[in-house]
């Protein structure tokens, strides 16, 4: 017997989740959870929970970070031991300490720190459970978070990831489609202008396949931002 | 052109308003767009639109009225937590005038103290005073800590909000600008104030909440509603979220500066001559 595979059937292709290729995994985002924390916002994505907690902006305390002209942030990823399947070894690796600089990267040019100098803001990602997407979820998280607080922003900084897939070009990866894929793009931009701030290339793309993988994480990152609003809103019209 | 209404939630990077506006506070304009900055209510004054945050760390400002807790003694001066990203100082020389005394005699770590702002220079050094009418150092009491946005709703439109905690737990009330508020009265009364200055905190952005505490005052201090209530919700509501005149009515206004005069006994002033006796 022989099958005449179509155009259109490949298009309908679905993921080993059941998600189109172009469908972001179900997002919840609840914001002000944590009571002494300035600001805070829960968040899950598909198996990811983090929760994100921002303090000040305060006095540093740590002089050398102090800057005349502004405010400074700082941000600390971090993975809970139990978050993944084999335990991870508590406290700071490679990866996370990576994760940590280039979310602080990512989420600074939206903030509005110059009214704050000689100040500095802490930002700290807890990932609870993880399951693929954890830096782009981070961001997210701490956005909201950071918006809780009142912290005066430009935008509020939005994160999704494409990657390749069995050849395909799809959004949001799972933690199964990250390790057995070919390819992962996470992005965080600033939706309203649609600036780029973070832009990170695991794997092997063409100049074609990057480019749909780029326009559709920035679609990702619009859908995920509509989440991000209503978060905050849930939170005062309740 | 405008995208909002007055009173709306925004949230940061929100489109308020194209030309024909000016930025006012809360908000920043890029190109020819006026955008918010920061989560809140939208106000719109004239053509002037601004965001009251719905949370915010308190900014000194020179001649704000604040409340702060002494954290440090320095050789002249103490150091002063007040609520905020830059901690205040307290020279030795605005309490004792030019004589050198012995600081810790004077105030503690840990006091709490009813001060003004004299000075913020641009490296965000705020030096504190205590001249000034209500000026000194609270004896027992609580502190409540409230966002400072939300201080002019706790006052209520010429104190009504503030005057009527005070009249139906009669505790003893002083709030700074910094969003600390001192309460001094009976153990449960101080309790039942903390609780409605949390509640008036959480809901500070809906409307007819002047009446809401006040029935809440009533539940929890009698037990029961008067009958003859009235429920005229248009007497207090009125903008009482706009800080601009609120935060000027903290100074100027008559029933407000009453209630520091009511205090005056509650403040120690610091008494110099005993100093000298001691000494």
């Amino acid at each position: 017997m022989i099958f005449i595979i179509t155009n259109d059937i490949v298009s309908n292709k679905e993921r080993d989740d059941g998600r189109k290729l172009e469908e972001i995994r179900p997002l919840k985002i609840e914001a002000g959870i944590l009571k002494r924390a300035d600001g805070s916002a829960y968040l899950e994505v598909g198996g990811n929970k983090v929760i994100a907690a921002v303090y000040g902006p305060r006095e540093s305390y740590i002089r050398r970070l102090l800057r005349p002209d502004t405010g400074v942030i700082r941000c600390r990823y971090n993975m809970a031991p139990f978050s993944v399947d084999d335990r991870k070894r508590p406290g700071p690796d490679r990866r996370s300490t990576e994760i940590s600089k280039i979310t602080a990267e990512a989420l600074r040019p939206s903030l509005l720190l110059e009214r704050f100098p000689r100040s500095m803001v802490d930002i700290f990602i807890e990932i609870i459970e993880a399951e693929g997407g954890t830096r782009c979820a981070g961001i997210t998280a701490a956005s909201v978070a950071l918006a809780d607080a009142g912290i005066p922003m430009k935008d509020m900084v939005v994160g999704c990831a494409a990657g390749k897939v069995d050849g395909e070009i799809v959004l949001d990866l799972s933690e199964k489609e990250d390790k057995e894929g070919q390819a992962d793009v996470p992005l965080a931009i600033m939706p309203r202008t649609g600036e780029i701030t973070l832009l990170q290339t695991d794997g092997n793309l063409t100049e074609d396949e990057f480019d749909k993988a780029l326009s559709l994480a920035i679609e990702g990152c619009k859908q995920i931002s509509e989440v991000q609003k209503e978060a905050l809103k849930n939170r005062y019209e309740a | 052109m405008i995208h909002v209404e007055d009173k709306k939630f925004v949230v940061p990077g929100e489109i308020l308003a194209e030309d024909d506006f000016y930025p006012g506070r809360g908000t920043f304009k890029e190109g020819d767009i006026i955008c918010s900055s920061l989560m809140g209510l939208v106000s719109l004054r004239n053509n002037k639109i601004s965001v009251i945050p719905l949370k915010s760390k308190y900014v000194p400002k020179k001649g704000d009225v604040v409340i702060g807790k002494i954290d440090d003694i320095r050789f002249s001066m103490w150091g002063v937590n007040i609520n905020s990203p830059y901690s205040g100082i307290l020279p030795a020389s605005e309490v004792f005038g030019r004589e050198k005394k012995e600081l810790s005699r004077v105030f503690r770590i840990g006091d709490v103290l009813f001060l003004r702002v004299v000075d913020v220079d641009e490296v965000k050094k705020v030096k504190l005073g205590l001249k000034g009418r209500g000026m000194g150092k609270f004896r027992k009491g609580i502190l409540v800590d409230i966002t400072p946005t939300k201080v002019p709703r706790l006052i209520g439109k010429k104190g009504s909000m503030i005057n009527m905690i005070k009249d139906k737990t009669r505790c003893k009330i002083v709030v700074g600008q910094n969003g600390l508020v001192w309460v001094k009265g009976d153990v449960d009364m101080e309790q039942i104030t903390k609780n409605i200055i949390h509640l008036i905190e959480a809901e500070a952005h809906t409307s007819g909440l002047t009446n809401r505490i006040r029935d809440k005052l009533y539940l929890l201090i009698d037990g029961e509603l008067p009958k003859d209530l009235e429920t005229d919700e248009s007497k207090f509501d009125e903008n009482q979220l706009n800080d601009e005149n609120n935060s000027n009515n903290l100074n100027n206004d008559s029933n407000f500066d009453n209630s520091f005069e009511a205090n005056e006994d509650e403040l120690e002033k610091p008494k110099l001559e005993n100093f000298k006796d001691i000494l």
